[in-house]
């Protein structure tokens, strides 16, 4: 590895301002170790609307896992988009991503992704992961919160018969659930795993409000670690529930984990503005929502690169770490994390983080 | 990304319009560097001087309209084409290297010679130019940004951005505040003061044209500025510090790795000969074709006077009347890097380069129905027009 990297320099020497991998590339795509990247080896459709991507990282990814996420950086006519998945296949195995078809980025990853197709990537991480000690476990999971929970489970049950899980996955119909036959295959062959399916379109929501319905599907819920994955509002009712418990009841080995897709920042429409926050810097200010960022950075005594002032230059650019920017000149609101923004033509749309 | 804080702020020096008072007080400060959509420029250059300001923003609403319609376009086929560029560049660069690496064999020599110079100007052209300029950073890619690329020219990427795409697209052929204006070296405008140093104007000219990427280099210094004070000490220093490194892993390639590498085929001269060449050849054509962006005959240069007040559609005439294209093949307009579309390059800085050849059409559409000139010709005929200013500005002006 060391000789590799004396010959890279070496080679550099001919390919500056390149590097070595610049023309390797040319070749290989994965050869990048600037840019992590993968190629896709499998696409498996898993319901209508989802599909599990396997793929084969470049140099530079690290093994994931069980029940970690990574970014996965897809490109939707030119403009590279970024979003995180969590990883399904078990730990140990070659990464895979289960996907379910709910906006453009997962839409496109579902329905048009094949073999040899290249995907962008950032290494796994997360720690919605198994325990360190083994302990009796209960999985609640909704919709295509199970991805992060079946590599749990994958990683677990075949290879631990001491372990002991049990899940609670709800999904709308049966074709919905994702993963539903290779489950049931699981409960079959392993006597320490169980799995209770609860459709929604049937049954109405699983109700959280008392532990009433909780302990029906498993009445010594309160002896296990939890692990809750899903939307919003399941989470904050599975949440409420378990602090209620550990708050009455004497010493409680009731645990709760909970894994959230995401944490957006309220995001502020059209010219409102909102709280800008330089995050090196340390400083924040309250902007309106026709100033630009670079003036109200300058303002606040934040040391900004500028240049031109009226977004021709591109000297001014600055990493969005959270939050939407509105276009000054065009009205579109945009903005993703890690995204470059013009900050002098760039103004809050809503609450703003800027890596500055 | 480049601090430019320590450089002078030039956008206070931006007019506010009509407003005689020296402070806008804070409070209602306006915001710096945007122009104003209505009003007009102290003075209209005379090639627009027949223009109203409802005119002037109509004409201004105009090229907007063209600006969007191609941001709205730009997709899949553009990242394919820069992608395509890449390709095609690296590969004519590898092979012309390898083929020098046995350019003992005469064949071998010219075949090397000749890719690696046309390697270089696309790198430098259609590449690097583009690229810095930010226009693809829309795709997101970090490996195709003005923010990471760096070139191979002489000169650091992030210098030049500062002079190039600040300081010379924004004061486009402003005399005094547009140094690109004969590059503090030539006389290029009969409004610059003659002094007897300008009677060698063809000399420095053709001296300058080999060895164009050092020219540009030390002009990214601002050596001026240093002197008047208003650059820093410690500017000066990065900026040198930065240019060093530079030039010394410029160096290194093409004057010394690729002829050690071709020394064991016995081709270590000839490959050195090979690099040299490709480099001077690369320098002529970029000099020329830079050359025909803002001096050929038909061009305008501007007073401070006309740029005070001046409104958006203002800066548009500017940039159109200040600039020249060339005509020519689709082959010519991609050597150039589309730099022979400069009158678009220059409305539009930052669109893909290869998005100008269509806008093009309109642009010159809408000059002739304005009544502004839209200057173009064929590239031998610039040229000349070029070289004929620079012997006919060698002259002090003629006694009225």
């Amino acid at each position: 590895m060391i000789r590799l990297r004396k010959l890279a320099r070496a080679a550099s020497l001919l390919t500056t301002p390149l590097a070595p991998e610049d023309i390797l590339s040319l070749f290989n795509p994965v050869f990048s170790a600037r840019q992590l990247r993968g190629v896709v080896t499998r696409v498996v459709p898993e319901t209508a609307d989802s599909a599990t991507i396997f793929f084969r990282p470049g140099r530079g990814w690290q093994a994931h896992l069980a029940g970690q996420w990574a970014r996965i950086g897809v490109e939707l006519d030119g403009v590279r988009h970024w979003r995180s998945y969590s990883l399904s296949a078990p730990a140990g195995k070659d990464p895979a991503i289960t996907v379910s078809d709910m906006g453009a980025v997962s839409g496109t990853l579902v329905r048009n992704t094949k073999p040899g197709d290249v995907l962008f990537l950032a290494p796994p991480q997360g720690d919605f992961v198994l325990p360190e000690h083994p302990r009796p476990l209960l999985m609640l999971t909704a919709g295509s919160g199970i991805t992060p929970v079946m590599s749990m489970i994958r990683t677990l049950v075949p290879h631990r018969p001491d372990s002991d899980v049990v899940l609670i996955h709800t999904a709308r119909t049966p074709a919905d659930a994702i993963f539903r036959e290779e489950l049931a295959e699981l409960a079959d062959q392993f006597p320490n795993f169980r799995v209770v399916h609860w459709f929604t379109g049937e049954r109405g929501r699983l109700d959280f409000t008392s532990v009433a319905g909780l302990e029906q599907l498993c009445p010594d819920w309160r002896q296990r670690a939890a692990y809750a994955c899903g939307p919003e509002s399941f989470l904050d009712d599975a949440e409420a529930l378990w602090e209620a418990e550990t708050a009455t009841a004497e010493p409680s080995k009731a645990s709760l984990t909970i894994e959230r897709f995401s944490t957006k920042l309220a995001g502020g429409e059209g010219h409102d503005g909102g709280l800008v926050t330089f995050e090196a810097s340390d400083r924040e200010v309250e902007a309106d929502g026709d100033t630009p960022l670079l003036d109200v950075g300058e303002d606040a005594g934040v040391l900004m690169p500028s240049g031109c002032r009226m977004g021709i230059c591109h000297s001014c650019l600055i990493p969005l770490r959270a939050g939407q920017v509105r276009d000054l000149r065009t009205d579109e609101v945009h903005g993703e994390p890690g995204q470059l923004i013009q900050t002098c033509v760039s103004a809050a749309a809503g609450p703003v983080n800027l890596d500055l | 990304m480049t601090i430019v804080s320590d450089k002078p702020d030039v956008s206070e020096e931006v007019p506010q319009g009509g407003n005689d008072s020296a402070k806008v007080p804070a409070a209602v400060k306006t915001r710096r560097g945007a122009l104003a959509e209505t009003g007009s420029p102290t003075v209209r250059p005379p090639a627009a001087a027949h223009l109203s300001d409802e005119q002037v923003a109509e004409l201004g609403r105009e090229l907007d309209a063209i600006k969007d319609d191609i941001l709205a376009k730009r997709g899949a086929s553009d990242a394919a084409y820069i992608r395509r560029m890449i390709k095609i560049q690296r590969g004519l660069e590898i092979s012309g290297r390898a083929a020098l690496l046995v350019s003992k064999n005469k064949a071998a020599w010219v075949t090397g010679t000749t890719l690696l110079s046309f390697a270089k100007i696309l790198e430098n052209m259609e590449l690097g130019h583009n690229i810095l300029h930010g226009q693809w950073d829309w795709m997101r890619d970090p490996d195709i940004h003005s923010t990471t690329w760096e070139w191979d020219f002489v000169t650091p990427a992030r210098s030049w951005q500062h002079t190039h795409n600040d300081l010379h697209h924004r004061w486009t052929n402003v005399v005094g505040k547009d140094n690109d204006v004969g590059y503090n070296l030539l006389r290029m405008d009969a409004d610059q003061e003659w002094k007897p140093f300008n009677l060698g104007n063809p000399l420095y000219n053709a001296l300058l044209a080999p060895v164009f990427e050092w020219g540009i280099a030390i002009y990214d210094l601002e050596l001026n500025d240093y002197k008047e004070g208003n650059k820093t000490k410690e500017a000066l220093t990065k900026d040198l510090k930065a240019l060093g490194r530079k030039a010394l892993t410029q160096f290194t390639k093409d004057y010394a790795a690729t002829p050690a590498v071709a020394m064991l085929t016995g081709s270590g001269k000839q490959a050195l000969y090979g690099t040299l060449a490709a480099n001077a050849v690369r320098n002529v054509w970029a000099h020329a074709v830079i050359f025909c962006g803002h001096f050929p005959e038909g061009t305008d240069t501007f007073t401070e006077e006309m740029v005070e007040g001046e409104t958006r559609g203002d800066w548009y005439v500017r940039q159109m009347i200040g600039s020249a294209n060339i005509s020519g093949s689709k082959f010519m307009h991609l050597m150039t890097g589309n730099l022979s579309h400069q009158i678009e390059h220059h409305l539009f800085p930052d669109i893909p380069s290869n998005r100008y050849a269509e806008v093009a059409p309109k642009v010159q559409e809408i000059c002739k129905r304005y009544g502004l000139p839209y200057t173009t010709g064929p590239i031998w005929k610039q040229v000349g027009s070029t070289w004929a200013k620079v012997f006919k500005l060698a002259l002090p002006p003629k006694k009225a």
